[in-house]
């Protein structure tokens, strides 16, 4: 294994540029290092103007997604090793405008997540002195691996429905919203039915799957998703045959 | 950040990049997507000739039989070969996606993605053994 690998960054500088060009570095690879240490000793030693997010270094915030050798991919468990002799291309998360070299706007990603409540939605609190809301190992086991999500954006990178059709809701959002329907302590299955059950939301995908396939955390959206639709055809088909009482 | 900024000298342009034309040829998934979006044209094949052919038996013993030397026409034969390919591949889909869309629990326990999609597969072959003994004189 080399000692030293090429990296190949896109960058994208707004005030000089009208689109992306590839700047070749060349940065130490030691075992232990992954792409994001690679993008950290560029800043630090070759290039302070290089731009891009990262926090917690542990797969936990879900900052860093970019793409890499093109694949969405979260820079801080990539590791350079992995790539041989190189070179590592690292590009921003495709489906998102870029503001600056690897930062992508995520506002899209944020608004869309509002408009599926994720969180615990009650009309009616129940008393401080009833205590709190309990909870069984399997009813916890019902939602848990949706709430694995760290809201990288990594399944709205490879997802290519979303790249064709921005205004599908996206495999993390509904996965959340899974999430939470599916938390015993929730009341909000019926107010998040509307919005994912619009032509843009869970009927937008069409199971290519690969949001899975690149999911860090193993959140398996497409399965929040495929599972949605079924409750959403049977919620339909209530609606239809049942008086609104009986439901 | 507003969806419809105004670019300025403080807030400069974003870049934004279409999907290149051939986006659906860089991964397996995405031809496998793209094939099932394009071939849902001989599903809607294989219904009308399901109609066609339930009209046919309807109406009369010469226009069934008439149906019947049309479908041995070569073209014919060749457009339900490739439907029949197509619609096993959408079936085929529709199985692997049973186990993600229903969750079955038994004993308190989930029961795994294999089996669900095991018991389709039975289902199918079961179907098929059924069809086939009733047209080769069951």
């Amino acid at each position: 294994m080399a000692d030293r690998i090429t990296m190949r960054v896109a960058r994208y500088r707004p005030e000089d540029e009208s689109g992306a060009t590839v700047h070749e570095y060349e940065v130490p690879c030691p075992k232990e290092w992954v792409v994001l240490d690679g993008l950290n000793y560029i800043k630090d030693r070759l290039d302070g103007s290089l731009s891009y997010r990262w926090s917690c270094r542990m797969g936990i915030c879900g900052s860093c997604g970019m793409t890499v050798n093109g694949e969405p991919k979260l820079t801080c468990e990539t590791f350079l090793s992995d790539y041989g002799d190189g070179p590592v291309r690292v590009e921003p998360l495709r489906n998102f405008p870029v503001i600056r070299d690897l930062v992508v706007e995520i506002g899209d990603f944020m608004r869309k997540l509002v408009r599926v409540k994720p969180w615990i939605v009650r009309p009616n609190e129940k008393p401080l002195s009833e205590g709190e809301y309990r909870q069984t190992p399997e009813e916890m086991d019902e939602y848990k691996q949706f709430s694995m999500c760290i809201n990288c954006m990594l399944c709205y990178s490879a997802c290519p429905i979303y790249g064709l059709d921005p205004a599908f809701i996206g495999p993390a959002a509904i996965a959340l919203a899974q999430r939470y329907n599916l938390d015993s302590r929730d009341e909000g299955n019926e107010e998040r039915l509307d919005i994912l059950s619009e032509h843009e939301g869970i009927w937008g995908c069409t199971f290519v799957g690969e949001c899975t396939e690149v999911c860090p955390k193993d959140v398996d959206p497409a399965g929040a998703i495929q599972r949605y639709k079924l409750t959403a055809a049977l919620e339909g088909l209530k609606s239809f045959v049942m008086p609104r009482s009986a439901r | 950040m507003n969806e419809h900024p105004a670019y300025t000298p403080y807030h400069p342009r974003w870049l934004r990049s279409r999907p290149s034309t051939y986006w659906w040829l860089k991964r397996r998934a995405y031809l496998a997507f793209i094939t099932r979006e394009l071939s849902s044209i001989f599903i809607a094949w294989f219904i009308v000739y399901l109609l066609l052919l339930i009209r046919a038996v309807s109406q009369s013993d010469a226009s069934y039989r008439q149906f019947l030397a049309w479908s041995r026409h070569p073209l014919v034969l060749l457009l339900n070969v490739v439907t029949l390919f197509f619609v096993v591949f959408h079936a085929v889909t529709w199985f692997n996606l049973a186990p993600k869309a229903m969750v079955v629990r038994m004993g308190g326990k989930r029961v795994p993605a294999s089996l669900i999609s095991a018991s389709n597969y039975l289902a199918w072959a079961g179907a098929t053994a059924l069809v086939l003994w009733l047209l080769l004189g069951g």
